[in-house]
């Protein structure tokens, strides 16, 4: 089971592809890529963070300018301590697999996430055993998201390429897997090779 | 390379039997490693393939990347492209099945007759496949060079390739002449049989000159007791200073009228002069040349011939010029036939060295008169063993240069060495044809050659006599055509169980000289140890 200290979040909405969490602490969102995972028993969901938004807890209520007499940033946090409270951040995750007993799949779990379910941070070890297999990356390519597909795809591989010695060897093996997915769109590929070259 | 050790190169694609399979490289393999001429092992379901490779090409998944090519100057782009948007593909002809059944294991590899299914793998041929293939040295087979970028030995199964006539081609300068040396070693050690060696350049007996000038020593310095020099030139030979076992003198009596026919050319006779030779001989006997030579006019001719005048004086300047040879002599004191057959009875090689008589005229009238007779006492031997049940004749292998002199359509039905060529083994008596030009024989004689062994060769005309009536043809002139220059050869036909190109074993140095030697020496160690036996018993 994951540590207390990995735990990034919880889940505030879920549909069977993707799913939104709210973070504990504001700003404290995990980067753009990287792998997180929530529970609800026996399965494990894996997803990747495609977005990230920070905004007022009330939809009508947008915050207003507060810094005019203030010195510095942090005091406008400092003299209205109410702020860390009226605002949140959240969250969104693709879901790319499941774990169920001991096997990983890289594919939709049957069911989505609960609500409330909490959201964790993969530890290394479970980001390399995820990235074994670059099956993902399909999942990756074909999604809707706001965000473009070319940047998502180079942070992840760019955040899991972190947790392996030899960086330049897992990059080329996930390029040589895009070049394969991407042979009929070579101008997406060369901007997603663009972004994950050292 | 170890047998552990097989380099991956990739999966089948496509392909047929007719035209060979398409092999897609990995990305790990690269193109520019790969030589037209390497053998592969194709792992297919049920039974393993040997083939080679005979053309290597460029792909890319996309054609865009060819009109907007990617940043290959960065690293990191140029490793991800290769093998995967961009590939390289290889030509393999698979030429052989190994393994696979009872059968095969028993026969060794079979001829193809399917193709491996689609993706198999494809690995570089192991030492171990090749030797499998091609048989390791043994009594009967004879190392005659490495395959392409391996050490393993390539052998010939000599005892199967002396039961043919056989062919070596290529441009002059290629190595003819080195690779025929080593293969009349190979024959003299390893087969049954024995040459006789129509030696036009005296190149084979005594020593030979490689193309540096470098001297090297030819059959009679490296193996004495097998071979038996003679020469038609005995001045050349002491200046030379070759230690010859006899000099050959012809007497104008043993010239036919077949051997004027093959003469016509070099002679510039006429049709009709080669007809007057018949009524001739037919006149006059044995003694034909002297007495045709003697005659005065027309009117000098017995009653019954009916020859021009201006064909007469056709004929007799002709004649004169054989004539003025110096070895031909109105009546021989010995007979060459006699003398030269029974050092082939005793299992000896014998090189007639032409000295300084180098010219065509006199190689083709020797050497077709010689050989006639040879050939007429082999089948009369021959005849006799097979009515009698006595001791066949010794397997007889004539070794001729410039083969299409003797050999063009034009003659090649009138002279003994058609016949040789065409009837085969019949008798016990196979050519080795040495040639730089094999468009200029026959047809019918280049598709009777067993074995055919060729350096490179870039005459059009001369790569599609040779490779004529060969499976998978236009993949063998590609690997033909980019032969090296040197010490490289493409052998195909009946010795060998595939095509195969050799890089031809040294020749030259001390240890060459060495390493043939041994085989011998080994050899001599075993009589020795049999003979020791026999007398215990």
């Amino acid at each position: 089971m994951a540590e207390l200290a990995d735990r990034v979040g919880e889940v505030i909405e879920a549909g069977t592809t993707d799913f939104v969490a709210q973070c504990y602490e504001l700003y404290e969102s995990p980067s753009l890529g990287s792998l997180v995972k929530t529970v609800d028993a026996p399965v494990e969901l894996y997803g990747i963070v495609y977005n990230a938004t920070t905004a007022s807890l009330e939809p009508g209520r947008r915050p207003i300018a507060r810094g005019r007499d203030e010195a510095s940033e942090e005091g406008i946090y400092q003299s209205s301590p109410q702020l860390a409270k009226l605002l949140r951040s959240e969250f969104g995750a693709l879901v790319v697999g499941h774990r169920q007993g001991d096997r990983l799949y890289h594919y939709l779990p049957p069911k989505p996430a609960r609500i409330h379910g909490f959201v964790y941070l993969c530890s290394p070890e479970e980001v390399k055993e995820f990235s074994q297999s670059f099956d993902f990356l399909n999942m990756l390519i074909s999604a809707h998201l706001p965000v473009s597909v070319e940047e998502l795809v180079s942070a992840c591989l760019r955040q899991m390429s972190r947790v392996y010695e030899d960086r330049h060897a897992f990059l080329v093996a996930a390029g040589k897997e895009l070049a394969v997915l991407l042979s009929g769109n070579l101008n997406q590929l060369k901007a997603i090779l663009g972004r994950i070259k050292e | 390379m170890t047998e552990e050790n097989t380099e991956r190169l990739g999966i089948v694609v496509s392909g047929s039997l007719n035209k060979g399979v398409e092999v897609r490289l990995d990305s790990s393999a690269s193109v520019e490693d790969i030589a037209v001429g390497r053998y592969v092992t194709i792992e297919g379901e049920k039974r393993r393939f040997f083939g080679m490779i005979t053309d290597v090409s460029l792909g890319v998944i996309d054609q865009k990347l060819t009109l907007t090519p990617p940043d290959v100057s960065d690293p990191f782009m140029a490793e991800v492209l290769a093998g995967t948007s961009t590939y390289g593909t290889l030509h393999v002809l698979p030429m052989l099945t190994i393994g696979g059944d009872v059968s095969s294991l028993i026969e060794g590899p079979q001829p193809v007759k399917t193709v491996p299914s689609h993706f198999s793998v494809v690995n570089l041929a192991s030492q171990r496949d090749v030797e499998l293939v091609f048989g390791s040295e043994d009594e009967k087979r004879f190392y005659i060079g490495t395959p392409l970028d391996m050490e393993t030995r390539i052998c010939l199964d000599l005892q199967e390739l002396v039961k043919r006539s056989n062919g070596v081609f290529g441009k002059t300068g290629t190595g003819k002449t080195f690779l025929t040396r080593i293969l009349l070693i190979g024959m003299l050690q390893k087969s049954a049989a024995v040459n006789l060696i129509f030696d036009m350049q005296s190149e084979y007996g005594w020593a030979g000159t490689s193309e540096g000038g470098r001297s090297v020593k030819a059959l009679k310095q490296l193996f004495p007791s097998k071979v038996a020099v003679c020469t038609l030139d005995e001045e050349n030979a002491r200046r030379r200073k070759v230690s010859t076992d006899f000099v050959v003198r012809i007497g104008y009596d043993e010239i036919e009228p077949g051997d004027m026919v093959l003469l016509r050319q070099t002679l510039n006779l006429t049709e009709l002069a080669v007809e007057a030779v018949y009524q001739l001989s037919r006149k006059f006997g044995r003694d034909w040349v002297q007495r045709t030579l003697d005659l005065k006019d027309v009117e000098e001719l017995p009653e019954g011939l009916n020859i021009h005048e201006s064909t007469l004086s056709n004929l007799q300047r002709g004649l004169t010029t054989i004539g003025r040879l110096p070895f031909l002599v109105p009546h021989s004191p010995d007979n060459p036939v006699k003398r030269i057959l029974e050092y082939i009875d005793r299992g000896m090689n014998v090189v007639l060295e032409f000295g300084r008589y180098k010219d065509v005229t006199a190689y083709i009238l020797v050497a077709n008169l010689l050989t006639r007779r040879i050939y007429a006492q082999y089948q009369e031997r021959m005849e006799k063993a097979m009515g009698e049940d006595a001791a066949r004749p010794t397997p007889l292998v004539i070794t001729i240069e410039e083969a299409h002199r003797f050999l063009n359509p034009g003659v090649a039905s009138q002279t003994i060495f058609g016949d040789i060529a065409r009837e085969m083994r019949k008798y016990n008596v196979t050519l080795l044809v040495i040639d730089q030009r094999p468009s200029g024989i026959d047809d019918e004689v280049m598709s009777q050659l067993g074995t055919k062994i060729t350096c490179l060769l870039d005459n059009e005309k001369d790569i599609d006599s040779v490779l004529a009536g060969v499976s998978g043809r236009s993949e063998l002139k590609s690997v033909l055509s980019r032969l090296e220059s040197r010490q490289q050869a493409l052998i195909f036909g009946h010795a060998v169980p595939m095509p195969v190109v050799v890089r031809t074993r040294e020749y030259g140095s001390a240890e060459s000289y060495k390493a043939f030697a041994s085989v011998d020496e080994s050899e001599v160690k075993k009589q020795a140890e049999k003979d020791i036996e026999e007398l215990w018993e």
